[in-house]
C-alpha cells in the first residue's frame, strides 16, 4: 500500500508550527489518543492475525449485523430486525435502508454475503475463518471442497434482506457476528481494485469511522464517518491508535496526557498505578481463562487421575492471584470465567479450604499413586516466556515441592511453545484462553477430544457426549445445564489446572464518557465523548 | 580510488549471497513457523495459509523463488503485516531510523571527541577523571534503563517534551531519543579519541612537531587530532549501520516507527520474509559503511593509500 506519511518537507513545516505551539501539545479535546500493544495487520478481516488489539481498529472503523453497547449488550447494526427460524437453523436480517459506505455506496446484504465468502476462500488464506464454520457450507468451501457461491447465506429482495442458513443450531450465532470475521467487506471496492482495496486511497469502511493514516509501527488514524447512519450521535471527531509496545512506556504517555488511553498495563504495575492514578486504574474480570495443561497423552505421569488430583490440591491460587500478581488476576478454579453469556461458573472439588488438610490428601494421593522418597515424581513444565507467566511458574514449583514434586521448568518463546506443547512434549504447560465470543462452548471445546487446541489430548467419551448433545440442544436454559454438566465432569476428573481468570487492565481518562468496563473487554469508540 | 571502490562493491555480491543463503535456511530451521501461535489452526486453514506463501513447497525450491524474487528486487508480502510489502516496511521505517541514528552519531561525535581530546590533553588531573569517570557510567547503564527514566522525568514530570510518539519528526519527539541513543555512543568516542590522542600525542612526529617550536595547539590541531580520529573512523562505519538497524530499545520505548524492530519481531513472529529482508538491508548497509570508512581513511592518513 502506498505509504501515507508525508514528503520530508512537510515534516519540517509540521515541525515548525508544533514548535510553535506547545511542546507537549494536548490533543484536541474532541479526538481520541488510544495506546494499543501492536499494530493491524491488514483492514482487509480476512488477513486479520488475532491480536486483542486488532478487534479496538476494526470495530471502530467497521459495523456488523448487530453491534455491542459499552457494556456489551448486543443491539441492531446493519441489520434493524431479525427473525430465527423454529429449528435455530435459518436467521432472517433486515438490512438498514440508510448504511452507506464511506465512500457513499449502499451497504447491502450483498457486501455481507460476499465478505464472508471472500473470508472463506482458500486462495484468500484467513487465519480465522473457522469462525464462521457454523454456516451451512462454510468448511466446505474453506477446505475448497465446495464453490464459494454454496454457502449458506443469500441476499434477497435487491439486498434489502440477508437469509444465513446455518449448518447446526448455534445459539451464540449473534454473539459471532459482532466479531470482525462476520464485518462485510465492499464488494464495489474489491471488484475495482482487487487486494488494493485496503489501500488507504481506496478503502471504504462502514462504521462510524473510516482510516485516513497509516503510518506503520507509529499511528493509524481514523475520522468520523458524515456518511455514517448514528453519525449525529457520534461524538468523536477521530481516534488516533498508536502502536505501544513497551507498556511501562506506555503508562509514560498516559502520565504525561498523550494517550486517553492506555490498553492493558503491566500486572506489576497494578499497585503502584491505583495508588497514584485511582480515577484512571481500570480493572474489571474478563472473559480469558489462565490454566495448566495436563498431558493426557501415554506414558505421561498425569495419565493417573491421582496424580492430577493431587497437583490440583496443592496449589494456592490465591496466594498467586493476590501475592505474587499483585491482585492483577483472579483465583480461579474452572474452566469457563465468571460472567460468561447463559452459564453458572463451574468448580473443581478442592476438598476443604485448609491446606494443611488439603496436602496430607495430596500426599496420601501420590504415594497411593506410586511415588514418594524413593521414586520422587518429576514433571517437565513447560510455559512461554514471559515475567508474569515465570513468576506463577516458580510459584506452583514451590507449592508442589512439599509432595516431593520435582518441576524442571522450560520456557521458550509463544511460537515454539505453542508448537512444542502441539506435539505433546511437556507434562504440563502454561496457556490461555480468551473467549472469541461470550459463550461457555469456546471454553469448553478446549477439551473435545480431537480438538487444536486441546493440547493435553484430553479424551473422555462422556464429556464428548455431553458437548455434542449441547450443540444439537435449542433451548438456552436446557443447553446450559449440558454445558454445565460437562464442565464439571472435567474438573471433577481433574483434566486441567485452572489457575487463574484474566481481567481487563486500562488506563483511562477520567474525563471520558461511554467508555465501561465489560467481560469482552471491547470499547468502541463511537459511544465514547469527552466531558465538558 | 574508483577502481579500488568498484572492487570492493563487486567483493560484496559473494558476502552478500552468503549472508543472505545463511539467514535463510537458518531462519527455516529455527523451530516454530509463521502460523504457530496460541490457537491452534485447523489443518486446511493451516494448508491454505501454506500453500498462500508457498511454504508447501520443498525448501530448495523456496530458496530458489526468493533468490529469483530478490534479483528483481522484490522482498516479498510480510506475513505478519499484510497490507504492507517487506520493501514498503524498510522504506517506511529507513528514513526514520536514519534521522534519528544519524543525529545521535552526529550529537555523539560532537559530544564525544571534544571530550576525549580535553581529557588526553589534560592527562590524570580533575578534568580527566571526570570525563572518564562520566563516560564509565554513559557505558555502563544501558539503553532500557536511560529512555524510561529521560521519559519520566522530561515527559511526564517536567512536561518539557513529548514522553514518546513520533508525530511526523516533529524535533520535540526527537530530542529524547536522540540523546538517549547517543549516551553511550559518546561514552565510546570519548574514551577512544582519548586513549588515541594519548598514544598520538607520544608519537614521532609529534614530537617533530614540538621541536620545530610549534605552539601546542598548532601541534594538536594540525598534527594529532586528523591522526588520532582513525580508530573512531573505523568504528563509525559498524557503529552507524549498527545504531540506525539496532535501536529496538529505544524505538520501543518512545513508540518511533524505525526499521530496528522488525528484526525482534520479524524473528519473533517468524516473518520469514520481514527477517530476510532486513538482514539484506543490513548487510548492504554494513558493506556501504566499511567502505565508506576506508575511504575516510586515506583522508585522514596520507600513508593510506588506494591506488592499484
Amino acid at each position: 500500500m502506498p505509504l501515507p506519511a508525508l514528503p520530508r518537507g512537510l515534516y519540517a513545516i509540521s515541525a515548525l508550527t508544533l514548535a510553535m505551539g506547545s511542546l507537549a501539545a494536548p490533543a484536541q479535546a474532541d479526538t481520541l489518543n488510544i495506546g494499543v500493544q501492536g499494530e493491524l495487520a491488514s483492514f482487509d478481516t480476512s488477513q486479520v492475525s488475532g491480536g486483542v488489539w486488532e478487534s479496538q481498529v476494526l470495530m471502530d472503523v467497521f459495523e456488523g449485523l448487530v453491534v455491542q453497547s459499552p457494556t456489551g449488550e448486543l443491539l441492531p447494526g446493519m441489520a434493524t430486525s431479525w427473525q430465527v427460524s423454529d429449528d435455530g437453523r435459518t436467521y432472517t436480517f433486515h438490512m438498514r435502508d440508510d448504511a452507506k459506505w464511506s465512500d457513499g455506496e449502499p451497504v447491502t446484504a450483498e457486501d455481507f454475503v460476499f465478505g464472508w465468502q471472500h473470508l472463506l476462500a482458500p486462495k484468500n488464506a484467513s487465519k480465522y475463518a473457522y469462525m464462521l464454520y457454523p454456516i451451512a457450507n462454510a468448511e466446505a468451501i474453506n477446505t475448497g471442497k465446495q464453490p464459494t457461491d454454496s454457502l449458506g447465506a443469500k441476499s434477497l429482495d435487491g439486498g434489502k434482506t440477508l437469509e444465513v442458513t446455518l449448518d447446526h443450531p448455534t445459539p451464540y450465532f449473534l454473539q459471532l457476528l459482532t466479531h470482525y470475521t462476520a464485518y462485510p467487506v465492499p464488494k464495489h471496492l474489491v471488484d475495482e481494485y482487487g487486494r488494493d482495496w485496503v489501500d488507504l486511497d481506496h478503502i471504504a469502511t462502514n462504521g462510524a469511522f473510516h482510516p485516513v493514516q497509516w503510518v506503520s509501527q507509529s499511528r493509524i488514524s481514523v475520522e468520523k464517518s458524515p456518511t455514517y447512519y448514528a453519525a449525529d450521535e457520534v461524538a468523536l471527531d477521530g481516534v488516533n491508535y498508536y502502536t505501544v509496545e513497551d507498556r511501562n512506556a506506555g503508562i509514560s504517555r498516559f502520565r504525561a496526557g498523550e494517550l486517553d488511553v492506555l490498553a492493558d498495563y503491566p500486572s506489576s504495575r497494578y499497585q503502584w498505578l491505583k495508588e497514584n492514578l485511582p480515577k484512571a486504574t481500570h480493572m474489571s474480570p474478563m472473559l480469558g481463562s489462565y490454566y495448566y495443561v495436563l498431558n493426557h497423552r501415554d506414558g505421561h505421569p498425569t495419565t493417573d487421575k491421582r496424580v492430577r488430583e493431587a497437583l490440583n490440591l496443592a496449589i494456592r491460587r490465591n496466594v498467586i492471584s493476590q501475592q505474587i500478581m499483585a491482585g492483577s488476576f483472579k483465583a480461579s478454579t474452572g474452566l469457563v470465567p465468571p460472567g460468561t453469556n447463559h452459564y453458572q461458573a463451574q468448580h473443581m472439588d478442592l476438598g476443604s479450604d485448609d491446606m494443611n488438610a488439603r496436602m496430607a490428601k495430596a500426599k496420601a494421593l501420590l504415594e497411593e499413586a506410586g511415588y514418594g522418597p524413593d521414586h520422587p515424581l518429576t514433571l517437565r513444565l513447560r510455559y512461554n516466556t514471559s515475567d508474569e507467566h515465570k513468576k506463577i511458574a516458580i510459584a506452583v514449583a514451590a507449592m508442589w515441592k512439599p509432595l516431593g514434586v520435582d518441576v524442571q521448568m522450560i520456557n521458550s518463546e509463544a511460537t515454539v511453545h505453542y508448537q512444542t506443547i502441539a506435539q505433546g512434549d511437556f507434562d504440563v504447560a502454561r496457556a490461555g484462553w480468551i473467549a472469541d465470543y461470550n459463550d461457555a462452548e469456546n471454553f469448553l471445546a478446549l477439551l473435545h477430544t480431537g480438538v487444536g487446541n486441546n493440547y493435553g489430548a484430553y479424551s473422555n467419551p462422556a464429556y464428548d457426549k455431553l458437548m455434542d448433545q449441547a450443540a444439537q440442544t435449542l433451548d438456552l436454559d436446557a443447553r446450559e445445564k449440558l454445558l454445565e454438566q460437562a464442565e464439571d465432569l472435567a474438573l471433577n476428573d481433574y483434566a486441567l489446572v485452572p489457575l487463574l481468570t484474566y481481567v481487563t487492565r486500562n488506563l483511562v481518562n477520567p474525563d471520558l464518557q461511554g467508555w465501561e468496563d465489560n467481560v469482552e473487554d471491547d470499547h468502541p469508540s463511537r459511544w465514547v465523548s469527552f466531558k465538558d | 580510488m574508483l577502481s579500488y571502490t568498484l572492487k570492493r562493491l563487486l567483493m560484496a555480491i559473494p558476502t552478500l549471497l552468503i549472508v543472505i543463503t545463511i539467514s535463510f535456511f537458518l531462519m527455516r530451521v529455527a523451530p516454530g513457523g509463521p502460523f504457530d501461535g496460541e490457537r491452534q489452526l485447523p489443518p486446511e486453514i493451516e494448508a491454505n495459509l501454506k500453500a498462500a506463501y508457498h511454504l508447501d513447497e520443498p525448501l530448495p525450491m523456496q530458496y530458489l523463488r526468493y533468490m529469483g524474487n530478490l534479483l528483481e528486487g522484490d522482498f516479498g508480502p510480510s506475513f505478519k503485516y499484510k497490507d504492507f510489502s517487506v520493501t514498503e516496511l524498510i522504506m517506511q521505517g529507513f528514513p526514520v531510523s536514519l534521522e534519528i541514528g544519524g543525529l545521535a552519531i552526529l550529537l555523539a561525535l560532537l559530544v564525544g571527541l571534544p571530550l576525549g581530546i580535553a581529557a588526553a590533553i589534560r592527562r590524570n588531573s580533575t578534568v580527566d577523571y571526570l570525563v572518564m569517570g562520566t563516560a564509565l557510567t554513559g557505558i555502563a547503564v544501558p539503553n532500557f534503563v536511560i529512555a524510561p527514566i529521560f521519559a519520566l522525568v522530561f515527559g511526564v514530570l517536567l512536561a518539557w517534551l513529548p514522553a514518546g510518539g513520533w508525530n511526523g519528526g516533529a524535533w520535540p519527539n526527537l530530542v529524547l531519543p536522540v540523546v538517549a541513543l547517543s549516551i553511550q555512543q559518546i561514552a565510546y568516542i570519548a574514551r577512544m579519541m582519548r586513549a588515541s590522542m594519548i598514544e598520538t600525542l607520544g608519537s614521532h612526529f609529534i614530537r617533530t612537531a614540538r621541536a620545530k617550536g610549534l605552539s601546542e595547539t598548532e601541534v594538536i590541531w594540525r598534527h594529532a587530532i586528523r591522526p588520532a580520529m582513525l580508530p573512531v573512523v573505523s568504528y563509525l562505519g559498524p557503529a552507524i549501520a549498527g545504531i540506525i538497524t539496532g535501536s529496538v530499545v529505544i524505538e520501543q520505548i518512545f513508540g518511533i516507527p524505525g526499521i530496528g524492530r522488525y528484526f525482534v519481531q520479524g524473528a519473533l513472529n517468524r516473518d520469514y520474509t520481514l527477517v530476510m529482508g532486513t538482514v539484506v538491508f543490513y548487510g548492504v548497509l554494513i558493506v556501504l559503511m566499511n567502505l565508506i570508512v576506508d575511504l575516510l581513511y586515506s583522508a585522514l592518513d596520507p600513508q593510506i593509500r588506494y591506488d592499484d
